[in-house]
């Protein structure tokens, strides 16, 4: 009767040690730092790669989106398993900031990277940046049909015309600066005219590759998924040409890719070099020499060579560290949009 | 009166217990209709007298179970609470819940009859007639199982990269759920009694009104679990849909999750589509009706003659063989292709780890799953009673919530309430506990039942307390169907997908996440040994259920 009684209690006991063990080893290996990654998961890794070898340090991602993270963090609050933020844009940045959960950046890194890629009170550094473009299909459009501001597409003669890819981070960041720039007002008749006009897409690449399929004459993206396309295949992207608003339109918006520490965290040390490296030479010579074709931005560190100049792009004056992320939300939700 | 005659499938078990929640009251009913797993006469079923039995530790077990399940529901109740009926009001009430709505609606109501009409047809096609290779037809058209929903929108839309939108969705949905319904329609195909048809015919009848007077009526429980546990699964699935790009409420809370991580925006997109649940599983009782399907009286009925199919052969041989180029061969060729194209390169580490982050998961959250389920798989057989089906309906109703609901509250009450279990395994596994309590009740309930009580009787006249009993004998003998809950659990576990993204540990990755943010980067080459590696685990899987549903069916 035992024997019968104690396989069967070994059995379980078995799989629940398993269960436990299991758990219990996954939560007591040291993670090292740990990065919430909202930029681009492959860029991330190859920073984070980087860095381990020059530093040993070792790092682990949690891969995400800007906003989701952002308030993600903001509810861990102190608690939060974060010890540094990465983001594709700016707004999420901000709203962490508002709640106060950021540790102050050291000056050292403050000063490899420009004014203008950073907020002023130095409580998180800007690391990459990407400009809004519009991509057109080159058999449908010239020269003189694309639209001269970004604005224009929400006019009716641009119904069902383009797209773009309105639940994402990338494009809420576009909406936060239209809304500096324009006002609540100009921002809401611009979101009908989205809603009205485009046809939504899940990603900037998805909206690329339905210009090149001839599905929508253009779509409001950001530069760099052009580029990547070009050099691996340029399959979803024969067919496309980018058209960069200038003029300072809000259609020529930079948006500025963040970092952040975490003042919860126990690995400042560790964090605050991670950040050093991002925007050093070496971190930003990762992105001039890597696939990522996002703008380098600290100071004096080129670009890749294949990408429009930062400069040459004549982009709005948009205050980085006031974009108001959560107001952008409220927009688009009442848009309809998500 | 018995019910022998009426020997159900497994898989046909699992297809009813998955929608029991709304069967619960109609238990006698079900079992009267030969739907429900006993084959024993119910006078000396399992049921055991009272006061002799460890009832209520049993059911102290069930209930912390089924409070568990009820979290989820619970969590929306207190948000809808928590922000206030304006709130609630301007977040519901909007258009784009209209839409959404509208979305589900056109979805469903063409998706199911399409897929009722394509699986009767293939089943009869199949059970009934003299269709050459029957066995391979049969085979194929389960197989489509064994790859994951949103592999097959992969699969369609790198062939047809325009594909979009509501034709699509249903489209693809039907590829990729029809076997669901097939699967119990063919195994009651396969043990109708032909004496009614017989009747039928007798009356004057032509072979046409024959079926839909005398077969098709036949086959409502059938259709009506197959088309439930469908209609689910549209209502829950996410990643098929975002591929092509049809947006439903899954998808929508998924957006809204990624732009303001837990808002009440999301969390009453969330009680909406519940409610959309809840309204299915109604339904569906509705439909069903109340009717007896049993078959009265001594004796078998005997084996059913096959139709002669004439010239009607071919087209009728064409149908199973353009099914499978679209459910199987489409899939295949493309993966196929892009294994080609990326050659070595692409099987990187990352595969390995995450096949076994997968496996391991999977194994673990079965196991712990189907343990969650015993104390009520055994209750539900052995002393069934009023408070004990409230408790199944617990344990049933949250297994057809989406991923997205389940994982949202998780979030939510992990961070705020426990907070060491933020982010761990712990909480996943609660979640695939949840999910997929349904199905490890499944293959738990029919071998219970059938490990006769008397034996149970018998150890304890022997002088066993009841619960070495319940261990030595009727655990062990409930091993197999453990195994197949189990199996079952795992199955699901290893596909899916946005419980895992929102609450797994830091730096876990399972083959479905991986895939996934590879394809969301339109990194189709990269993402293919991911896809490969998922139908390579689910193929057994799918393979037990074929052969379960054959044997139980008697062949």
């Amino acid at each position: 009767m035992n024997i019968a009684l104690n396989r069967f209690s070994l059995a379980l006991a078995a799989s629940l040690l398993f269960a436990t063990a299991l758990a219990g080893s996954a939560n007591a290996q040291d993670e090292g730092l740990v990065v919430y990654n909202a930029q681009h998961e492959s860029l991330g890794r190859e920073w984070i790669d980087a860095f381990t070898k020059e530093t040993g340090i070792k790092v682990t991602m949690r891969q995400g989106s800007d906003m989701q993270f952002a308030n993600q963090i903001i509810q861990e609050g102190d608690a939060s398993p974060a010890d540094v933020f990465l983001t594709e844009n700016s707004p999420a940045m901000t709203l962490v900031d508002g709640a106060g959960l950021f540790a102050p950046i050291e000056k050292e890194t403050l000063d490899q990277v420009p004014d203008q890629y950073r907020p002023a009170d130095g409580m998180w550094t800007g690391i990459a940046a990407r400009t809004t473009v519009f991509a057109y299909d080159k058999t449908k459009l010239t020269e003189d049909k694309l639209p001269k501001s970004m604005l224009d597409l929400a006019d009716p003669a641009w119904k069902g015309r383009w797209g773009a890819a309105p639940a994402g981070a990338d494009f809420q960041a576009i909406v936060a600066a239209l809304l500096q720039l324009k006002g609540e007002d100009a921002t809401k008749a611009w979101l009908k005219g989205l809603k009205d006009n485009a046809t939504p897409y899940k990603g900037n690449s998805v909206a690329m590759k339905a210009v090149n399929s001839g599905e929508v004459e253009g779509a409001v993206i950001y530069h760099y998924y052009w580029f990547g396309d070009q050099a691996k295949t340029g399959e979803n992207s024969k067919n496309v040409g980018l058209h960069y608003f200038k003029n300072q339109d809000p259609g020529a918006f930079v948006s500025v890719s963040g970092g952040g520490i975490l003042k919860s965290t126990q690995h400042m040390k560790e964090a605050q070099a991670f950040l050093k490296f991002l925007t050093s030479k070496a971190g930003q010579a990762v992105l001039k020499d890597g696939d990522s074709y996002e703008y380098a931005i600290g100071k004096d560190e080129p670009s890749n060579e294949k990408l429009t100049p930062l400069a040459d792009l004549n982009a709005p004056k948009v205050e980085a560290s006031t974009l108001d992320s959560k107001k952008v939300v409220e927009l688009m939700t009442a848009a309809g949009l998500i | 009166m018995t019910t022998s005659g009426n020997r159900p499938s497994k898989a046909v078990a699992f297809l009813f217990q998955r929608v029991k929640a709304s069967a619960l009251l109609q238990d006698n009913r079900l079992l009267a209709s030969g739907n429900q797993t006993p084959v024993v006469p119910r006078a000396t079923r399992m049921v055991l007298p009272r006061g002799r039995m460890p009832h209520a530790s049993v059911i102290l077990l069930a209930t912390v179970v089924a409070i568990f399940s009820l979290v989820p529901l619970g969590f929306i109740g207190w948000v809808t609470y928590d922000v206030g009926w304006e709130t609630v009001k301007t977040l519901v009430f909007r258009p784009r819940v209209g839409e959404l709505l509208v979305n589900t609606v056109l979805l469903e109501s063409i998706t199911i009859p399409v897929s009722i009409a394509l699986a009767v047809t293939l089943a009869w096609l199949t059970e009934r007639t003299d269709i050459p290779f029957a066995r391979l037809w049969a085979w194929l058209a389960i197989a489509p199982l064994a790859v994951p929903a949103f592999v097959h929108s992969y699969a369609w839309v790198s062939l047809v990269p325009g594909m979009r939108g509501l034709q699509s969705g249903v489209f693809v949905s039907v590829i990729a759920y029809y076997p669901f319904l097939y699967l119990p329609v063919a195994a009651a195909l396969r043990r109708l009694d032909p004496a009614i048809e017989d009747a039928a015919a007798s009356l004057g009848l032509n072979p046409w009104r024959v079926f839909f007077r005398a077969v098709l009526p036949q086959l409502r429980l059938a259709i009506c679990g197959g088309s439930l546990l469908i209609a689910l699964h549209l209502l829950s699935e996410y990643g098929l849909f975002v591929m092509i790009r049809f947006d439903t409420f899954a998808t929508a809370i998924v957006d809204q999750f990624q732009s303001s991580y837990n808002s009440p925006a999301s969390n009453m997109l969330g009680g909406v589509l519940v409610a959309c649940c809840l309204f299915l599983l109604g339904f569906e009782v509705l439909v069903r009706g109340n009717e007896r399907y049993a078959r009265v009286g001594s004796g078998s009925p005997r084996p059913t003659d096959r139709r002669r199919l004439g010239w009607l052969v071919v087209p009728a041989v064409l149908l199973p063989v353009i099914l499978a180029i679209l459910t199987l061969g489409v899939p295949l060729v493309t993966l196929g292709r892009w294994l080609y194209l990326g050659g070595t390169d692409i099987w990187r580490i990352d595969v390995g780890s995450a096949f076994l982050q997968t496996i391991v998961l999977a194994i673990v959250g079965g196991v712990l799953a189907t343990i969650a389920a015993a104390p009520m798989a055994w209750l539900s057989v052995r002393a069934p009673g009023r408070f004990q089906r409230v408790l199944e309906a617990c344990h049933y109703y949250v297994g057809s919530l989406p991923g997205v609901v389940v994982a949202l509250a998780l979030v939510t009450i992990t961070v705020r309430l426990v907070l060491p279990l933020y982010q761990t395994f712990a909480t996943l596994l609660v979640a695939y506990v949840m999910l997929f309590l349904p199905r490890a009740m499944v293959g738990l309930r029919a071998s219970i039942a059938q490990a006769p009580v008397e034996l149970e009787r018998a150890a304890m006249g022997l002088g066993r307390t009841p619960g070495q009993a319940v261990r030595q004998i009727t655990m062990r003998l409930a091993a197999p169907g453990a195994a197949a809950s189990v199996a079952l659990a795992a199955l699901g576990i290893t596909n899916e997908l946005t419980a895992t993204l929102m609450l797994s540990p830091n730096g876990v990755d399972t083959l479905a996440t991986k895939f996934w943010s590879l394809t969301s980067e339109i990194d189709y080459v990269s993402a293919a040994p991911y896809a490969f590696m998922m139908v390579v685990l689910s193929l057994p899987l799918t393979l037990m259920l074929y052969t379960q549903s054959k044997r139980t069916a008697g062949q």
